[in-house]
C-alpha cells in the first residue's frame, strides 16, 4: 500500500483557503495539497501520496543513508571477515556466499 | 527521479547483501507488512538474492486485499445507482465481490470513475451538483489523511453531494493479531514506512517488547528493503528486539502531527473485519460523529448484504503468511489475475498476484516447472 | 459531447496550422455534425467535399465511386484493418487522425509490406464540432503524405449525440509483400535476438497525461510515426526477418507474450537494456505502472536471426525512426510461451500481460 514518491516543490499557491503546490517528479508535474506539511517551501522535496504531501523529505538524511551504504563493506575489506579473505586468497569460494548474484534464476 | 533512483543502485545493494550474508548464521523468518514492499521485493527479485536461510513472509498490508467482502458488495450496490458517480482508486476496480466487480458495474451502465486523488472526486461533486459523488475510501494510515482532508474540505466548502465509503484499516492491530496467532512463524517485522511517515513509531515499542520481535521501519525501494532486512538480521543474530528506523529521510518518531490531529478529528477507531482474516479489534476507522453525514453507508442506507466468499479461496491463510500462494490448489488454475477468486490475486500487492505475475516459472501451480497456465 | 476545438487542444511541434483552414463554401449553417451528414444526401456530400476531399487530396477518392479500382503489381498482398477510438481525440503530439493512418500503415509494415492504399471510414457523433473533424482529416492527409500512402476510398456515418465520443475512425490498408519475405508471429526461434526500434512507453504516457481524472504535466509527446521506411531499411540487410510487431495497446509485454506463445519459444529480456526515457520511467513510478505494459506508437519489435542482429541494428539506428534502437533480449528454449526478465539486481521475474486497462494504483 502507500505508493508515495518524492518530488520537488516548484511553486506554491492557494485555492479555497488551501495551500497547494506544483510538484515535479523528474519531468512529471502534478498539483499537490500541502495542508499536511504547512511549512514546506519551494525547492524542498516531499513525499506525495494520492495528491497529498505527507512529509518533507530530509535530503541530508537521504544522502547520509546512501553514504552509509557506500561505506558498508569498506571497513570489512580493511579489517574484518578474515575467513572470507583467507578463502579468497586460497582461490576458494567465500564460505558465506550462498548464491551467485550473476545470472539470477533465469 | 531524485531520491528514488539512488535507492535502486545494484552496486549498493550488493554491499547490503554482503553484510547480510556475513552476518546470518541460522534461518530467520521475517514479515514485510506492506503490500507495496511485497510488490517491490517480487518485482526486483530481491528475495532471490538473500541467503537461503532468510524467509520473507508476505504480510496483510494490502488494503485492497483486506477490504471486507461486505464493503465491496456495498460499493457495488451504490455504484450501480443511476444518480451516483462512484469514484475509486484504480486498485479496487477488479476486486471481486460476491458476484461481480466494479468493472462489471461500469459495463452495465454504472458511472464508475478512476481517480488519482480523493480531491478529484470532490471536484467532480462540485462540477456535478445534481449527482451524488461517492469516493471509495480504502487504505491504511497513509491514505487516511488524504481522505480525511477531503471530507474536511467538503464540509468547509459546503459540498453536500459528496460522501465517503470508508474502509480504513490500521497496521499495529494487524501485527498484534498475527503475533498472537498460534501458528505464527514471524520472528521480525519490516514495518510499513509510509504508514509510519504519518503515524510515527510510537505504537511499536510495546509490540516489540511484548512479542520479543525486532521491528524495523522500512521503505520501499530495493536498498530500503535490503536495509530493513539487514537491520532485522543483525538484531535477530544478537538477540535484540528493538524498534529501529531504517527510513529516516521521511519517517520521524512522531510522524506527522498535523495529519494525526486531522485523523483524530475526522475518524474514530472501530473494530473491523479483515477479508480472509476475520475481526481484528480496534483495527479500523470510521467517520466520527461530527462527520457522519458524509458517510456513504449511512447516506445510501445500503441494506443487509449477503456475502459469499469463494470456498476454494485461501487468501486469508496467504494474508497471514501461513501458506505461500502456490500452495493453494487454485493458484494459476482456477484462480488467475484474469479470474481472481479472492482479493490477493487481484491487487498487484496481493501476494498471489505478485507470485503469478512475477514468479510463475519458479512456483508452478501443478508442480511441473514447465507447465504454465496458458490463460492470462 | 465534444466541446469546440481551440488551438490549445492541439499541442506539439507538429500541430496543424489550423488557423489557415477555411472552408471554401461553408457547410450550410452547420458548425456541428448533424444526423443529416450521415444520410447520404446533399449534406453528406458537402461534408465529404469540404472536409475530407481537400485533406486527402486523392484523384481516386475525388471520383467518389462506390469503390476504388487500383493496380497492384506483383507478389502477395498484405491487408489490414484497424479501428481507432482513442480518447481524448487530441493529445500531446498528435490526434486520432495520426494514429488512424500510421496504425494501419504500420500493421502492413509488420508483414514487410509497404502500404499503398488506405480506406478511411468515419463514425461521427451528432453535435461534434465540424472544425474538429476537419482538423482530424487534415492530420490524416498529412500523415498519409508522410507515409507515402494514398487514401482512396471512404465512408461517413453519423450517430446520435451521446453515442460516439466525437469521432471514431476505421482504416483498412493494402500493400505488397516483397518476395522472399516471410514475417509471421510464429517464426521466432531460440537464438533469435529481440530488438526494439526506440524508446518505449512514450505514447501511453502522453495519452494518460491528458486523461480525465489523471491529468499531469509533462513534456512527453506521442511518437506516432510511419514505419514502412524503417522496415525497408531492415529488409535491405536481410529478407529473413522472423517476426515484426508494433507494440501498441498493452505495451511491449503484450506483444512479446503473444509472440512467445505463437512461436512456442521463451523470451528472456535484460531490464537494463530497455530504452525507457527517464521521464517515462518517472511517470510510471508516479502512477505505479510498468513501462513494459504501457502503450506505444511508432515503434516496432523485431525478432532477428542471431547472425544478422548487429547488422540489422546498425541499419535501424541509421534510420531517423530507429535511432534509439536497442537489443533487449533473446529467444530461448526455456519456459516456452513465457517472457522473463533479468532485473537490475540479477534476479528473475516474469513479464506478464496487463489484465485489462492500465490503471494507476495507490498501493
Amino acid at each position: 500500500m502507500c505508493l508515495a514518491v518524492p518530488g520537488q516543490v516548484l511553486e506554491i499557491t492557494e485555492r479555497d483557503g488551501t495551500r497547494i503546490a506544483q510538484v515535479d517528479f523528474g519531468g512529471v508535474t502534478k498539483e499537490v495539497c500541502l495542508e499536511y506539511v504547512p511549512d514546506l517551501q519551494v525547492g524542498e522535496y516531499t513525499i506525495v501520496h494520492v495528491g497529498f504531501a505527507l512529509q518533507r523529505l530530509d535530503e541530508q538524511s537521504a544522502l547520509e543513508t546512501l553514504e552509509i551504504f557506500r561505506q558498508m563493506g569498506e571497513l570489512d575489506a580493511e579489517f574484518g571477515d578474515h575467513w572470507g579473505r583467507a578463502a579468497e586468497q586460497a582461490g576458494l569460494p567465500r564460505p558465506d556466499q550462498d548464491i551467485s548474484t550473476e545470472g539470477g534464476a533465469l | 527521479m531524485k531520491y528514488l533512483d539512488e535507492f535502486q543502485d545494484p552496486a549498493l545493494a550488493e554491499r547490503l547483501l554482503d553484510d547480510i550474508r556475513t552476518t546470518v548464521t541460522r534461518p530467520w523468518a521475517m514479515m514485510e507488512v506492506c503490500g507495496g514492499q511485497t510488490h517491490s521485493i517480487i518485482r526486483h527479485g530481491l528475495d532471490q538474492l538473500l541467503p537461503e536461510g532468510i524467509e520473507l513472509i508476505h504480510g496483510p498490508g494490502c488494503p485492497v486485499c483486506v477490504t471486507p467482502l461486505e464493503v465491496i458488495d456495498k460499493a457495488l450496490e451504490i455504484a450501480a445507482r443511476p444518480d451516483v458517480i462512484f469514484c475509486s482508486f484504480g486498485d479496487m476496480l477488479r476486486v471481486p465481490g460476491s458476484e461481480k466487480d466494479l468493472f462489471r458495474v461500469k459495463s452495465a451502465g454504472g458511472d464508475v470513475r478512476v481517480v488519482y486523488s480523493p480531491l478529484d472526486a470532490l471536484n467532480l461533486a462540485r462540477e456535478n451538483p445534481d449527482r451524488q459523488v461517492v469516493f471509495f475510501g480504502i487504505g491504511f494510515e497513509t491514505t487516511a489523511p488524504p481522505n480525511a482532508m477531503t471530507v474536511y474540505q467538503a464540509r468547509k466548502l459546503g459540498i453536500e453531494n459528496f460522501s465517503l465509503l470508508v474502509s480504513h484499516v490500521r497496521v499495529p492491530p494487524a501485527i498484534e493479531a498475527i503475533m498472537t496467532s498460534p501458528v505464527c512463524r514471524v520472528q521480525a517485522f519490516l514495518a510499513a514506512g509510509h504508514v509510519c511517515t504519518v503515524m510515527g513509531m510510537g505504537e511499536y515499542p510495546g509490540l516489540a517488547e511484548r512479542f520479543g520481535v525486532p521491528i524495523v521501519v522500512t521503505g520501499f525501494e530495493p536498498l530500503d528493503i535490503l536495509e530493513g532486512i539487514r537491520r532485522s538480521v543483525h538484531q535477530l543474530e544478537e538477540g535484540r528486539h528493538e524498534v529501529e528506523n531504517a527510513y529516516p529521510r521521511v519517517v520521524a518518531p512522531d510522524g506527522n502531527p498535523v495529519a494525526i490531529k486531522m485523523l483524530e478529528d475526522v475518524f474514530e477507531v472501530v473494530d473491523r473485519a479483515w477479508r480472509g482474516i476475520g475481526m481484528i479489534p480496534q483495527s479500523g476507522w470510521r467517520l466520527s460523529e461530527r462527520y457522519r453525514e458524509y458517510d456513504a453507508e449511512e447516506r445510501f442506507r445500503v441494506g443487509d448484504i449477503q456475502t459469499q466468499e469463494s470456498t476454494v479461496c485461501r487468501s486469508g491463510e496467504v494474508l497471514q503468511g501461513l501458506i505461500k500462494p502456490h500452495e493453494c490448489s487454485a493458484f494459476g488454475t482456477l484462480c488467475t489475475p484474469r479470474n481472481p477468486l479472492g482479493a490477493t490475486m487481484v491487487s498487484s500487492e496481493g501476494a498471489c498476484a505478485a507470485y503469478y505475475l512475477y514468479r510463475r516459472m519458479q512456483v508452478p501451480a501443478s508442480g511441473d516447472p514447465r507447465e504454465v497456465s496458458s490463460v492470462g | 459531447m465534444a466541446e469546440p476545438l481551440t488551438l490549445q487542444d492541439i499541442q506539439g511541434p507538429e500541430a496543424p496550422s489550423f488557423e489557415g483552414w477555411t472552408c471554401p463554401l461553408p457547410l450550410r449553417d452547420s458548425p456541428t455534425i448533424v444526423m443529416g451528414h450521415g444520410g447520404g444526401g446533399a449534406m453528406s456530400g458537402e461534408l465529404v467535399e469540404h472536409v475530407f476531399l481537400p485533406s486527402f487530396a486523392d484523384a481516386s477518392l475525388a471520383q467518389l465511386g462506390d469503390s476504388a479500382v487500383l493496380e497492384l503489381h506483383g507478389g502477395r498482398v498484405a491487408f489490414s484493418t484497424d479501428s481507432f477510438v482513442v480518447r481524448p481525440l487530441f493529445f500531446p503530439g498528435g490526434c486520432i487522425g495520426d494514429l488512424a493512418v500510421n496504425g494501419t500503415v504500420n500493421d502492413l509494415a509488420m508483414s514487410g509490406a509497404q502500404a499503398l492504399f488506405l480506406s478511411a471510414a468515419f463514425i461521427l457523433e451528432e453535435g461534434t464540432d465540424v472544425t474538429r473533424v476537419g482538423a482530424v482529416a487534415q492530420r490524416m492527409g498529412d500523415a498519409a503524405t508522410r507515409a507515402g500512402v494514398r487514401i482512396v476510398t471512404g465512408d461517413t456515418k453519423v450517430v446520435e449525440s451521446g453515442h460516439g465520443d466525437g469521432v471514431y475512425i476505421n482504416t483498412a490498408g493494402i500493400g505488397v509483400v516483397p518476395e522472399g519475405v516471410d514475417i509471421r508471429p510464429d517464426r521466432a526461434e531460440p537464438g533469435d535476438v529481440v530488438i526494439v526500434s526506440g524508446h518505449i512507453g512514450v505514447h501511453g504516457i502522453a495519452i494518460m497525461s491528458v486523461r480525465e481524472g489523471l491529468e499531469f504535466g509533462t513534456e512527453v509527446l506521442s511518437d506516432s510515426q510511419p514505419l514502412g521506411g524503417l522496415v525497408a531499411a531492415m529488409l535491405a540487410v536481410t529478407a529473413d526477418l522472423h517476426v515484426l510487431r508494433d507494440p501498441t495497446r498493452g505495451g511491449v509485454a503484450t506483444s512479446l507474450n503473444e509472440i512467445a506463445r505463437a512461436s512456442g519459444v521463451g523470451i528472456s529480456l535484460d531490464e537494463r537494456s530497455l530504452p525507457v526515457p527517464e521521464v517515462v520511467a518517472n511517470a510510471c513510478a508516479f502512477l505505479g505502472l510498468d513501462p513494459l505494459q504501457v502503450a506505444n506508437e511508432g515503434k516496432l519489435l523485431a525478432f532477428v536471426p542471431r547472425e544478422k542482429a548487429d547488422e540489422v541494428l546498425a541499419a535501424m539506428r541509421a534510420h531517423p525512426f530507429g535511432s534509439d534502437a536497442a537489443i533487449i533480449g533473446e529467444c530461448v528454449e526455456d519456459h516456452p510461451g513465457m517472457v522473463s526478465a533479468r532485473t537490475g539486481f540479477g534476479a528473475a521475474r516474469v513479464v506478464d500481460l496487463p489484465i485489462g486497462e492500465q490503471l494507476p494504483r495507490i498501493c
